[in-house]
C-alpha cells in the first residue's frame, strides 16, 4: 500500500515536472533573442531645472501620460512614471527646487515626485464638482525653508496646497459662480492671487483672493459686448489679450487690476492689413508681447502700458515660439524656430528688442521628421561666460531632439510609444557569392568563438573569457543581418504610429531600419487631423513576381469621424519608399484582405465604406475578373456597438449610382438585434485570418475522435447589461450579467449562447482554432474569471466507423457549407484568474503543430505565457490515467501563475496595448512583439525547441568528442591486437 | 388539416391523462403543449422533430404550473419574406403565448407557426431564385409586443438549400423575454457547396421551429479541500491495475532471463572449454547474440 502511494507520488511529480515546461531563461540568456526599448511619447511640456545636479536633466510630460526625467547630455531616461490611460497630465512644474509637481486627471490629482530619483513624495486628491480648465501655478521664488503654497485650479475650485507635504491649505469654490476661471495669476511676492475668467456670454470676472487663507477680497465683473473667445493670454500682471468671439477679427486687451475692468478693442486688419481666414493666438508666454498666427504668418505684437498694440515682427509659418526664459536680472529671451529648404533656423531673441539676436543657428533636418511642433529652451553659461542656449524640440513625428551649438545632440524616436498597428515583412534573400577573405576571417572568428565556448562549457574560462563569451552572444552579428535567415527569425516589423509615421524595426536588435512620414497622414499634409488605421501586406512575392520587393498598404482616413474619406499609401518594405498613394473619395470602415492574389502577387483588398459599398483594390481589370469568380462567396459582417446590431453583408452587383467599375453594392443578408435595455456589445473577436490549423481531428485518450468545428467565419461577441457596462463596482451582481455568443458570420446563426449572471466586463478575448478564451469579472466571487469555449462538429462524428471508411461511406471529403444546419456541441469551463488583463493573444506557429500558449498582458505590464492545456474544458477533478497520459491536468478552481513563465522576465512593457505573434519558419518557435509605451520582442517556444539546437550549442565540443572517441577506438584496437598476439604466442 | 390537428390533440390528451394531475389548467396545455407547430401543405412528421424537441425551453412550461393563467396572453407576429432583393411581403404568422412571471419577467412559449402557401407569382419568383442561386430572405420583428421593435431581424438562405421534395425550412428563434435577438433560418439538413439546381416536386413548406433562450453558465467550480481528498481517494482507485505481472515487468524480465540463460550456458560450457572444445558456443540462439561480445572477451582472456 505504502509502496503504491509512493509510486503514485513519484508519478505525480514526474507528471507535473512534465506538464509545467519551464519557459524561463537563465540570467545570461537575457538579451540573446529579446530586446526591450523604452519610450515616453510626444512631449507636451518640459521643465528644465537649473540648480546643481539638476542642470543635467529635463523633466517632461507627454501625451502618453508619462512623466520622465531625461539626461540632457545623452537623452536617456533617468526615471519615468506611466500614469493610467485615464489619468492625463495637465501640468508639471518644479517646486522647492527638489520636487516635480504633476497635476493630472482634469485637475483632481496632484502629486509630488522627488527630482533626483523619481520617488513619490506626496499625493493629494482635490475634490471638485464640475469639469473645468485645470491650471497649475507654482511660485518661482521658492526659498527652500519657506512653505510656499501651490495653487491649483481644477473641477471648478481653487486649491492652495502646501508644497512640502501636499496638505490642502484652503479651498475656494467657483463652481456656483457663472464665471469659468481661465487663468490664475500670482504676482511675485504678492499676498493676492487673481483668478480671472469669462462665462459663456460676454461676462468677464476677476477675483482677488488672499493667498494666506483663501478669503475673497474683491470681485470685479464687467461685460464686453459681443464676448470673446475662450483663450485668455496673459501679457503682464494686469493685462490679458483675447480674440473677440463674434467675428474673430479683432483683439481685445483686458486690464483688470485697476478699480474696474477696462476693455480695449483693436482690429487685426489695422495691425497687419487685410487678411483672410482666422487668426489664432499662440499660447507662448512672453512678457509684454504675444504672438498670433494669421494667413501663414506668425506675427509678434507688443502691448504698451497704455494697452496699445504694435507689430514688432513677422515670420512665415510653420514656425514655433517658446516661452520666455529669464537669462539674467531683468532680461528675458525667447526662441523662435522657422523652416526653410530642408533646414530649421533657430533664433533666440531678447523679449524687449526684436531686432537683435542672441543666437542664430541653422540645422539640417531630416525630412522624415516633418515640421517642428513644440520648442522649449534652456540657457547655460558658456566657457567664455557668455549665455548659451539649448533647445528641446518636438517634431511632427513625435520625436524629441536636443539642439545645442548648431547640432543635434541627441534624438529620441518617441513616436514609437504610440503604435497603432503592426505587421511584418520578410527580409531580402541573401546574395550568393561571398568573398574568400571574409570566409577566412569568419572561420577564424568562428573557431575562436567556439574555443571560448568550449572553455566555458568545461569550466576552464577565466572571468574575462566569460565576459567575452557573453558579449559575443549578445552582439552576434548573425542576428542583426539584413538578410533572410534559415529559421525565419530575422524579419522586419512594420509599425504604424499615431503621428502617421511608419517604422521598420529589425527583429534581431530592434533598430530602426528605415522610417517614413507618410505625406497623406501627416498633420501638415493635405488633410486635417488624419488618422492611421491599419497596415496590410499588399504584396508578398511568392510565385509570379519574385524579383519585386514586398510591399504593404497603410489605410488611413482624413479626419476623425468614420465617414471621412480614406487614404491608401503603398510602401516598399525593403527601401521604405512610398510607391504610390491614393486619396480616396469614399470612407473606410473595414478592409477585407481577400484570399486572392493577382498575376503580380498583389493581394486583392475590398474596402468597405460607411454605406456598405465595397471598393476593390488594386484597380485593375485583372483584379475584377479574379473577383468575379468568387463574387458570390464574399461575405462580411459589421458590428454596430452603439445600436447593438450585428449585420451580415454579401456582394450584390456593381454600384448603380456611381460611375466606378470597381465599386460594388452590397445587401444585408442577416441581422442580430440585441435588446437595447438588456444587452450592450462590449467585445467582438474573430480568428486571425492567417492562422494555420494542423488537424481537425482531436484524438482523446479512449481512442475516440472529436472533430473540431474549424471555421474562419466565427465571431465571438460578448454583451453586458447596460447598467453594468461601467466600471467594476458600479453595478450590483443582481443587475449585471454577461452574455456570450458564437456567431457564424455567413448565415448569422447563433451557434452558442450563454449568460453569466453576476458578471461584467471588461471582456478580453482571443479566438483560435475551435476555441475562444475570454476574461471578465465575476461580481459574486469578487474575482476575475477566465472561461474557455470549445466547439466541436458532430456531423463528422460518425466517421469513426472503419467499415464506413473502407466502403467510402464517409463525409470527410465533402465540402463544409455554412448553409448546412450545424450539428455542433460546445464544451466550456470556468476558472478564476488573479490578474486583470490588458490584452490576450495566442502563439501562432508555421504549421500549427506546436501546442499553444496564451500570452496574457497583465495589469503589471508584463506578458504571462499560460499553457492552453490549463484552459481545457475536459479537465476533471480526477482524470483517469488514460486522460493523464493525454496531458489533461486535474481540475483546479483557479489558473496557476508560474513566475518563470513570464515572457517578459524582469522587464515591463509600460502602457501595454497589444501583443502580436508571428510564426517563424521553425515550427517550434514563435516571435512575439509586445507594444505599448515600451516595445518588447522575444522568441518563444511553447513546447521547447524540439526541432533545432540552441544557439549556444558547442559544435567544437561535439567535434572534439567525436575525434577523441575515434582516437580511443584506434588506440584500444591496436592495444587489443597486440595483447591478442601476445596471448597467442604464450 | 383538421384531421391532423385532431390527431395531435388526442395524442396530447392521452399524454396528459397519464401524467398531469392538476386539473384546472390542463385544457391550456392541451392545444399548445407542442413547442413547434408544423403546418402548411403537408404535415409529415419528420425525424428531425423529435430530435429538436429536447432543446426548447421546456422549463417554462413545467416550472410554473400554478402561475396565474390570466398572466398569459396570446400574441401574434408575422413572418415576412423577400425574393432576392425584392421588398418584404407577409409569408406567415407565428403565434406564441406570452408568460408573465411573478418577478415581472416575460417569456415567450408555445410557439406555433402557420405559413401561407406560395401564390403563383411567388412560385415564379422562387424559381428565378433557384435558377440564379440567389437568397431567399425572411424577417421577424425584433420585439413581439411593439413590432417591429428597433429593427427587423433578418435571415437569409440560398434558395437552393430549401428545395427538396417539397420546401423544407427550419427556424431557430433566439429570444430574450419579448425581444427576438435573431432568427436562424435554413434547411433542416445539410446543403453542400456546389448547390444543385432542383425544382421542388411540391410547392409546400415543411416548417420546423424552435424557440431558444439563453443558457445559464454553470458556476465556476469552487473547491479547495476537495482536491486533496479527491487525489487521496484516487490513489486507491488507481492502485488495482488490471495489467498482469508479466505486462508490467516484461522489460526487466527478458534481459534477466537472457542473463540467466547465458549464465547457464556458460556454466555448461565451462567443463567443455577445459577440454579445449570451443564449438559449443556457436550453437547459441540468435537472441543471445548480444551477449556474445563480452563472453568472447571473457574467453580470450
Amino acid at each position: 500500500m505504502g509502496m503504491a502511494i509512493k509510486d503514485f507520488l513519484l508519478l505525480l511529480v514526474l507528471f507535473f515536472s512534465f506538464t509545467n515546461p519551464s519557459f524561463s531563461l537563465y540570467e545570461d540568456q537575457v538579451g540573446l533573442t529579446d530586446w526591450h526599448q523604452q519610450y515616453i511619447g510626444k512631449v507636451k511640456q518640459a521643465v528644465f531645472h537649473t540648480q546643481k545636479t539638476g542642470r543635467k536633466r529635463v523633466v517632461v510630460s507627454t501625451e502618453e501620460n508619462v512623466i520622465a526625467s531625461l539626461d540632457l547630455r545623452r537623452g536617456e531616461i533617468f526615471w519615468r512614471h506611466v500614469f493610467g490611460s485615464d489619468d492625463a497630465i495637465d501640468g508639471i512644474d518644479i517646486a522647492l527646487g527638489k520636487y516635480v509637481i504633476t497635476l493630472s486627471s482634469e485637475g483632481s490629482v496632484l502629486r509630488a515626485w522627488n527630482l533626483p530619483d523619481g520617488q513619490m513624495v506626496w499625493e493629494s486628491f482635490l475634490q471638485g464638482t464640475k469639469p473645468s480648465k485645470s491650471l497649475l501655478s507654482v511660485p518661482t521664488n521658492l526659498k527652500v525653508d519657506k512653505d510656499n503654497a501651490i495653487f491649483v485650479h481644477g473641477k471648478g475650485s481653487l486649491h492652495a496646497v502646501s508644497s512640502i507635504d501636499g496638505v490642502i491649505l484652503w479651498k475656494k469654490d467657483f463652481a456656483a459662480k457663472s464665471v469659468e476661471v481661465q487663468q490664475i495669476i500670482h504676482p511675485l511676492g504678492s499676498d493676492v492671487i487673481y483668478a480671472v475668467g469669462s462665462d459663456s456670454s460676454s461676462q468677464f470676472g476677476a477675483y482677488q483672493i488672499n493667498v494666506k487663507n483663501g478669503e475673497l477680497l474683491k470681485h470685479n465683473a464687467a461685460s464686453f459686448p459681443g464676448g470673446f473667445s475662450r483663450e485668455l493670454l496673459l501679457i503682464s500682471g494686469d493685462m490679458l489679450v483675447a480674440l473677440d468671439a463674434a467675428t474673430g477679427s479683432s483683439l481685445v486687451t483686458i486690464n483688470f487690476q485697476d478699480e474696474e475692468i477696462s476693455f480695449q478693442q483693436t482690429d487685426i486688419s489695422n495691425l497687419v492689413g487685410d487678411f483672410s481666414g482666422t487668426a489664432v493666438l499662440l499660447p507662448s508666454k512672453l512678457p509684454g508681447m504675444f504672438s498670433m498666427k494669421v494667413d501663414a504668418l506668425v506675427i509678434f505684437i507688443r502691448v504698451t502700458d497704455e494697452g496699445n498694440l504694435e507689430v514688432v515682427g513677422k515670420i512665415s509659418d510653420p514656425a514655433v515660439v517658446s516661452d520666455a526664459l529669464l537669462i539674467s536680472e531683468g532680461q528675458q529671451a525667447f526662441a523662435l524656430l522657422e523652416h526653410g529648404d530642408g533646414k530649421i533656423h533657430l533664433k533666440v531673441k531678447p523679449v524687449n528688442d526684436w531686432s537683435s539676436d542672441l543666437l542664430k543657428e541653422s540645422i539640417v533636418m531630416d525630412r522624415q521628421r516633418g515640421i517642428v511642433h513644440r520648442i522649449f529652451i534652456n540657457n547655460y553659461i558658456r566657457t567664455d561666460r557668455s549665455h548659451g542656449f539649448r533647445a528641446l524640440i518636438v517634431m511632427e513625428d513625435h520625436s524629441l531632439l536636443l539642439l545645442q551649438q548648431g547640432e543635434i545632440v541627441w534624438s529620441r524616436e518617441d513616436g514609437l510609444a504610440s503604435i497603432v498597428d503592426a505587421t511584418t515583412s520578410e527580409l531580402p534573400v541573401e546574395k550568393v557569392g561571398v568573398s574568400v577573405a571574409k570566409v577566412e576571417e569568419n572561420l577564424f572568428e568562428w573557431l575562436k568563438g567556439h574555443m571560448l565556448k568550449l572553455k566555458g562549457t568545461l569550466m576552464l574560462a577565466s572571468p574575462e573569457d566569460v565576459a567575452a563569451i557573453q558579449g559575443m552572444r549578445l552582439k552576434s552579428s548573425q542576428k542583426s543581418k539584413m538578410t533572410r535567415d534559415h529559421n525565419g527569425f530575422r524579419k522586419l516589423l512594420i509599425v504604424l504610429t499615431r503621428a502617421g509615421k511608419v517604422f521598420a524595426l529589425h527583429t534581431g536588435d530592434g533598430r530602426v531600419v528605415w522610417s517614413l512620414l507618410l505625406p497623406l497622414l501627416r498633420n501638415s499634409g493635405p488633410c486635417e487631423n488624419p488618422t492611421g488605421l491599419n497596415t496590410y501586406q499588399w504584396r508578398v512575392p511568392h510565385h509570379h513576381a519574385m524579383d519585386e520587393n514586398p510591399s504593404f498598404v497603410i489605410v488611413g482616413r482624413c479626419g476623425q469621424s468614420s465617414n471621412a474619406p480614406g487614404t491608401l499609401s503603398f510602401v516598399d518594405s525593403y527601401t521604405g519608399k512610398e510607391i504610390k498613394s491614393l486619396g480616396l473619395t469614399h470612407s473606410v470602415v473595414q478592409v477585407i484582405p481577400l484570399q486572392i492574389t493577382d498575376s503580380t502577387d498583389q493581394r486583392l483588398h475590398l474596402v468597405i465604406d460607411a454605406d456598405q459599398h465595397a471598393y476593390l483594390y488594386p484597380r485593375t481589370s485583372d483584379a475584377i475578373s479574379l473577383l468575379q469568380r468568387e463574387f458570390s462567396n464574399i461575405y462580411w459582417y459589421s458590428v454596430d456597438t452603439d445600436n447593438g446590431i450585428i449585420k451580415g453583408h454579401a456582394l450584390k452587383s456593381k454600384c448603380i449610382q456611381k460611375d466606378d467599375e470597381y465599386c460594388f453594392s452590397s445587401r444585408d443578408i442577416w441581422s442580430i438585434v440585441f435588446p437595447a435595455d438588456s444587452e450592450k456589445i462590449i467585445a467582438a473577436v474573430r480568428r486571425k485570418l492567417n492562422e494555420v490549423v494542423h488537424t481537425q481531428a482531436k484524438v482523446t485518450a479512449d481512442q475516440d475522435v472529436m472533430y473540431k468545428h474549424i471555421s474562419k467565419n466565427l465571431l465571438f461577441v460578448a454583451t453586458v447589461a447596460p447598467k453594468a457596462s461601467g466600471e467594476i463596482g458600479t453595478a450590483t451582481p443582481e443587475e449585471s450579467w454577461l452574455a456570450v455568443y458564437l456567431i457564424d458570420t455567413i448565415t448569422g446563426r447563433i451557434l452558442h449562447r450563454m449568460t453569466h449572471h453576476g458578471s461584467q466586463g471588461p471582456v478580453r478575448a482571443v479566438f483560435s482554432e475551435n476555441w475562444v478564451v475570454y476574461h471578465y469579472f465575476n461580481l459574486r466571487a469578487h474575482r476575475y474569471e477566465m472561461s474557455v469555449i470549445e466547439i466541436y462538429d458532430q456531423s463528422r462524428a460518425d466517421n469513426k466507423d472503419v467499415l464506413k471508411l473502407v466502403l467510402g461511406k464517409h463525409n470527410l471529403t465533402s465540402p463544409i457549407s455554412s448553409y448546412s444546419r450545424p450539428e455542433v456541441v460546445t464544451k466550456s469551463q470556468y476558472y478564476f484568474f488573479t490578474h486583470s488583463v490588458k490584452a490576450i493573444a495566442v502563439t501562432s506557429t508555421a504549421k500549427g503543430i506546436t501546442s499553444k500558449q496564451l500570452l496574457i498582458g497583465t495589469i503589471g505590464d508584463q506578458v504571462l505565457a499560460l499553457d492552453k492545456r490549463y484552459l481545457d474544458p475536459r479537465r476533471t477533478v480526477n482524470p483517469s490515467p488514460a486522460e493523464r497520459e493525454e496531458g489533461i491536468i486535474p481540475l483546479t478552481d483557479s489558473l496557476p501563475i508560474i513566475p518563470q513563465s513570464y515572457v517578459t522576465h524582469a522587464l515591463r512593457v509600460e502602457g501595454l496595448r497589444g501583443i502580436v505573434t508571428i510564426p517563424s519558419k521553425l515550427e517550434s518557435t514563435a516571435l512575439v512583439f509586445v507594444y505599448g509605451v515600451d516595445l518588447f520582442y522575444t522568441q518563444i517556444a511553447p513546447s521547447k525547441t524540439y526541432d533545432s539546437l540552441t544557439d549556444d550549442f558547442s559544435y567544437a565540443l561535439l567535434l572534439i568528442t567525436i575525434v577523441a572517441l575515434i582516437v580511443a577506438i584506434f588506440v584500444t584496437w591496436v592495444l587489443s591486437e597486440k595483447k591478442e598476439l601476445q596471448d597467442k604466442w604464450r | 388539416m383538421s384531421f391532423s390537428h385532431l390527431r395531435l390533440l388526442v395524442l396530447c390528451l392521452s399524454l396528459l391523462a397519464a401524467s398531469c394531475s392538476i386539473a384546472f389548467q390542463s385544457d391550456e396545455l392541451l392545444i399548445d403543449d407542442e413547442e413547434f407547430g408544423l403546418e402548411g401543405g403537408v404535415q409529415s412528421k419528420s425525424p428531425d422533430l423529435s430530435l429538436t424537441r429536447s432543446q426548447p425551453s421546456a422549463t417554462t412550461t413545467t416550472r410554473k404550473r400554478f402561475s396565474d393563467p390570466d398572466s398569459d396572453s396570446k400574441i401574434q407576429f408575422s413572418l415576412e419574406h423577400a425574393f432576392g432583393d425584392s421588398n418584404f411581403s407577409p409569408a406567415g404568422t407565428f403565434t406564441a403565448r406570452l408568460k408573465t412571471w411573478n418577478h415581472g419577467g416575460q417569456t415567450l412559449t408555445k410557439l406555433r407557426f402557420s405559413r401561407n402557401a406560395f401564390t403563383a407569382e411567388e412560385e415564379r419568383n422562387f424559381e428565378l431564385l433557384l435558377q440564379s442561386d440567389d437568397f431567399y430572405r425572411i424577417r421577424l420583428p425584433s420585439n413581439v409586443l411593439s413590432p417591429p421593435g428597433r429593427d427587423f431581424v433578418i435571415s437569409s438562405v440560398k434558395a437552393r438549400c430549401l428545395a427538396r421534395e417539397s420546401l423544407d425550412e427550419h427556424f431557430v428563434i433566439h429570444t430574450d423575454g419579448v425581444n427576438i435577438l435573431a432568427v436562424n433560418y435554413g434547411a433542416p439538413g445539410s446543403c453542400p457547396y456546389p448547390r444543385q439546381m432542383k425544382l421542388p416536386a411540391k410547392w409546400s413548406f415543411n416548417s420546423y421551429t424552435i424557440l431558444k433562450n439563453s443558457e445559464q453558465a454553470p458556476r465556476a467550480p469552487v473547491f479547495t479541500e476537495d482536491i486533496l481528498s479527491g487525489e487521496v481517494g484516487e490513489g486507491e482507485v488507481v492502485q488495482p491495475p488490471e495489467r498482469s505481472f508479466w505486462a508490467k515487468y516484461w522489460m526487466y524480465l527478458i534481459p534477466l532471463g537472457l542473463i540467466v540463460m547465458n549464465a547457464i550456458t556458460q556454466a555448461m560450457n565451462m567443463p567443455e572449454e577445459q577440454a579445449g572444445g570451443q564449438s559449443a558456443g556457436q550453437t547459441q540462439q540468435p537472441a543471445a547474440a548480444l551477449q556474445r561480445g563480452p563472453t568472447s572477451a571473457v574467453r580470450r582472456r
